[in-house]
């Protein structure tokens, strides 16, 4: 492999990886927003994630089991958001924040044990023959499990919404969920599950971070990523496709900033922490700007509750 | 969550102001206030570690009460009062940032002696301390001459700050003295502590052909990296053998036992006074992490250039130095004293790329 080819595989590796966390959390978030539901708990759900991750793989000693105990946690404290603003109509961006803050300080709490401990990062895969093909070999399949799943489930979801009668119903819970409940959907239900598969996704995300990206526990180790999957959601006005465009392109400005600074260029890394923000600020104002677009794009009940009147 | 901990911590020391014992002998009162979470495995745990040994030697003549993860700010001026006014009478504050709120508190309370480390104000009840952490960064910047093929070092830099400036200037220093063509290349993550971008800027560094990192951030993230990728590093603060024992070549450990005893000891005997303390080998308070995944004879290089800096014949600021545009800036026989030290913003020829302002 050429030395040119070897270091432009080794930077898509790392935005590879940074990117993944980014999709897998807003992947699920696309899904709840799509129902209408507004849950700003990411940070907390992804942390919650990660050290349950952490926990059972370091004690059990299987990854698998770590994976599934960091998309359960998730999902669980997804459940909690429900429960306060589906059912209880708490109001859902002050519950979502909440969930946050208690997921960042519960998961430190639960957490300390764990410090310290080094843990072996997720294996790729090592498909015999392909894996060992030059450039493409490792870049497409020595991947790990969790990355082809965050690609996997983009395709999912992007059928599910597009193209299935469930995805059709989902959309017209979230775009009115009155008229929804009118024709006879079980809207809270719905959005129940919807909630539910957006934290198993926000804790896959951060499975991903204490197993694979640094496989080891640190309190907040999460470092805001959360806040930029949901803001990725946006950027991507709610489409799954633009999501995977989106989370590669944040985690390339990441990555490529990083490089930036090691080569010399004197680019304030401030600034490019603010980039993904920028951008999906500008995203906004582009979409606001005309009315017909606005009514295309956001879910029009997202964050609202749901009275059944009748 | 930093303020919910914050105000879990300060209920607990309040909690625990109001029920201590009135009775003879009662325990001198020590504060302990960390910027992160000991759990960080490296600069706050080291401060810990110190807080253990004071407890341990002094037994129960003291109580000590540790406040972690308090930001800088509001924060630290509200943890750093809550301390002073329920008894505690000598206050380690840990972290540079805490500066400005360590003399507010301290004007207050007159009676209460505070520490503050990596400072440079002081007050008739303030005093600083700081470690040469430099004189580690000079061992290892040697070693890293010898095992370097590719000649180019990764350096993750946290804040430009003079304490951070010195570390890379006293480590290209010595890393030119042994291999006068090696480049280091600094990447600025802007944290003291974030797991993610440190690993992110250990592999972009690497990617960059560095074949050795150095870091002065505090998680083992990059170590880690660089066990995964097959270079070496230098683990900070604290031994992080445990997360690269392929990788790692040695660690600058932090060792702040013997200050927190002899200060303690010294509030206890009346004989505290405002100082400002900068140790290094000599006093201990910087210590190598044992030299693994080298040659004998590059360790016993290590062990040779520890000694002559701990018997003060070698000094790491030693000239002659060159800046980074190549000009001579310190001459054959002359040093760079601890007051330029202390405000040290300039790099030295090697390292590469412009100094954030």
């Amino acid at each position: 492999m050429s030395g040119e080819a070897g270091w432009l595989v080794a930077v898509v590796l790392s935005v590879v990886g940074a990117a993944t966390p980014l999709l897998l959390a807003a992947t699920g978030e696309l899904v709840a927003e799509r129902s209408g539901v507004l849950n700003l708990g990411v940070e907390g759900m992804m942390l919650v994630g990660a050290v349950a991750a952490f926990a059972a793989a370091s004690t059990t000693g299987s990854d698998t089991l770590g994976i599934l105990a960091g998309a359960a946690a998730g999902a669980a404290m997804a459940l909690v958001f429900a429960v306060l603003a589906l059912s209880l109509l708490a109001n859902q961006v002050a519950t979502g924040l909440a969930i946050t803050i208690f997921g960042v300080g519960l998961s430190a709490l639960a957490g300390s044990g764990f410090v310290g401990i080094a843990l072996e990062p997720l294996p790729g895969l090592a498909v015999p023959g392909l894996s060992d093909l030059p450039v493409v070999g490792r870049l497409l399949f020595g991947q790990d499990v969790l990355v082809y799943l965050s690609l996997a489930m983009v395709g999912a979801v992007a059928y599910f919404l597009g193209r299935t009668r469930l995805g059709l119903i989902l959309r017209a819970v979230g775009d009115s969920h009155d008229a929804a409940h009118a024709i006879g959907y079980p809207v809270v239900a719905i959005r129940y599950a919807a909630t539910a598969f957006g934290g198993l996704m926000s804790g896959l995300a951060g499975a991903y971070m204490s197993l694979a990206y640094t496989p080891m526990w640190a309190e907040n180790m999460t470092a805001g990523r959360g806040w930029i999957a949901l803001a990725l959601v946006v950027f991507a006005t709610w489409r799954p496709w633009r999501l995977l465009a989106g989370a590669y392109l944040f985690g390339g400005i990441t990555i490529l900033q990083l490089h930036a600074q090691g080569a010399g260029i004197a680019v304030p890394s401030q600034v490019m922490s603010m980039l993904p923000y920028l951008a999906t600020i500008a995203v906004l104002v582009v979409i606001s700007r005309d009315r017909a677009k606005i009514r295309s794009s956001a879910p029009a009940s997202i964050g609202k509750a749901f009275h059944p009147a009748g | 969550m930093r303020i919910f901990t914050t105000i879990i911590a300060l209920a607990a020391v309040a909690a625990a102001g109001l029920v201590a014992p009135a009775g003879a002998a009662e325990p001198m009162k020590v504060g302990f206030v960390y910027v992160g979470p000991v759990g960080d495995h490296g600069w706050t745990y080291r401060h810990d570690v110190g807080r253990r040994a004071l407890e341990q030697a002094l037994g129960s003549a003291v109580k000590t009460t540790a406040v972690e993860n308090v930001r800088e700010g509001a924060d630290a001026e509200r943890v750093i009062q809550q301390l002073a006014s329920t008894g505690h009478r000598l206050i380690f504050a840990t972290s540079f940032g805490f500066m400005n709120a360590v003399i507010k508190v301290a004007k207050r309370f007159p009676k209460v002696k505070f520490e503050h480390a990596t400072g440079y104000k002081r007050a008739p009840n303030v005093s600083t301390y700081m470690a040469r952490f430099y004189e580690g960064r000079y061992v290892i910047g040697k070693i890293a001459g010898q095992m370097t093929k590719s000649g180019i070092i990764g350096y993750v830099g946290s804040f430009p700050i003079p304490e951070v400036v010195r570390g890379i200037d006293a480590f290209t220093l010595a890393l030119r003295s042994v291999r006068p063509d090696a480049r280091v290349k600094v990447v600025w993550v802007n944290s003291w502590y974030d797991p993610g971008k440190e690993g992110d800027a250990a592999k972009a560094l690497i990617d960059q052909g560095a074949d050795i990192l150095v870091q002065h951030t505090d998680s083992p993230a990059a170590l880690q990296v660089a066990q995964n990728r097959g270079v070496y590093a230098f683990g900070q603060s604290s031994d992080m053998i445990a997360f690269a024992p392929k990788a790692q070549l040695t660690a600058i450990v932090d060792n702040w036992d013997g200050y927190y005893i002899a200060r303690t000891k010294a509030v206890m005997n009346g004989t505290w006074k405002s100082t400002d303390t900068w140790g290094g080998f000599d006093v201990g308070m910087v210590k190598m992490a044992p030299y693994t995944n080298m040659p004998e004879d590059v360790a016993a290089m290590a062990r040779k250039v520890e000694d002559d800096i701990r018997g003060h014949r070698l000094n790491p600021f030693a000239g002659p130095i060159r800046n980074q545009a190549g000009k001579l800036v310190v001459k054959a026989g002359a040093s760079l004293g601890d007051d330029v030290l202390r405000g040290l913003d300039w790099y030295v020829e090697g390292v590469e790329g412009e100094l954030p302002k």
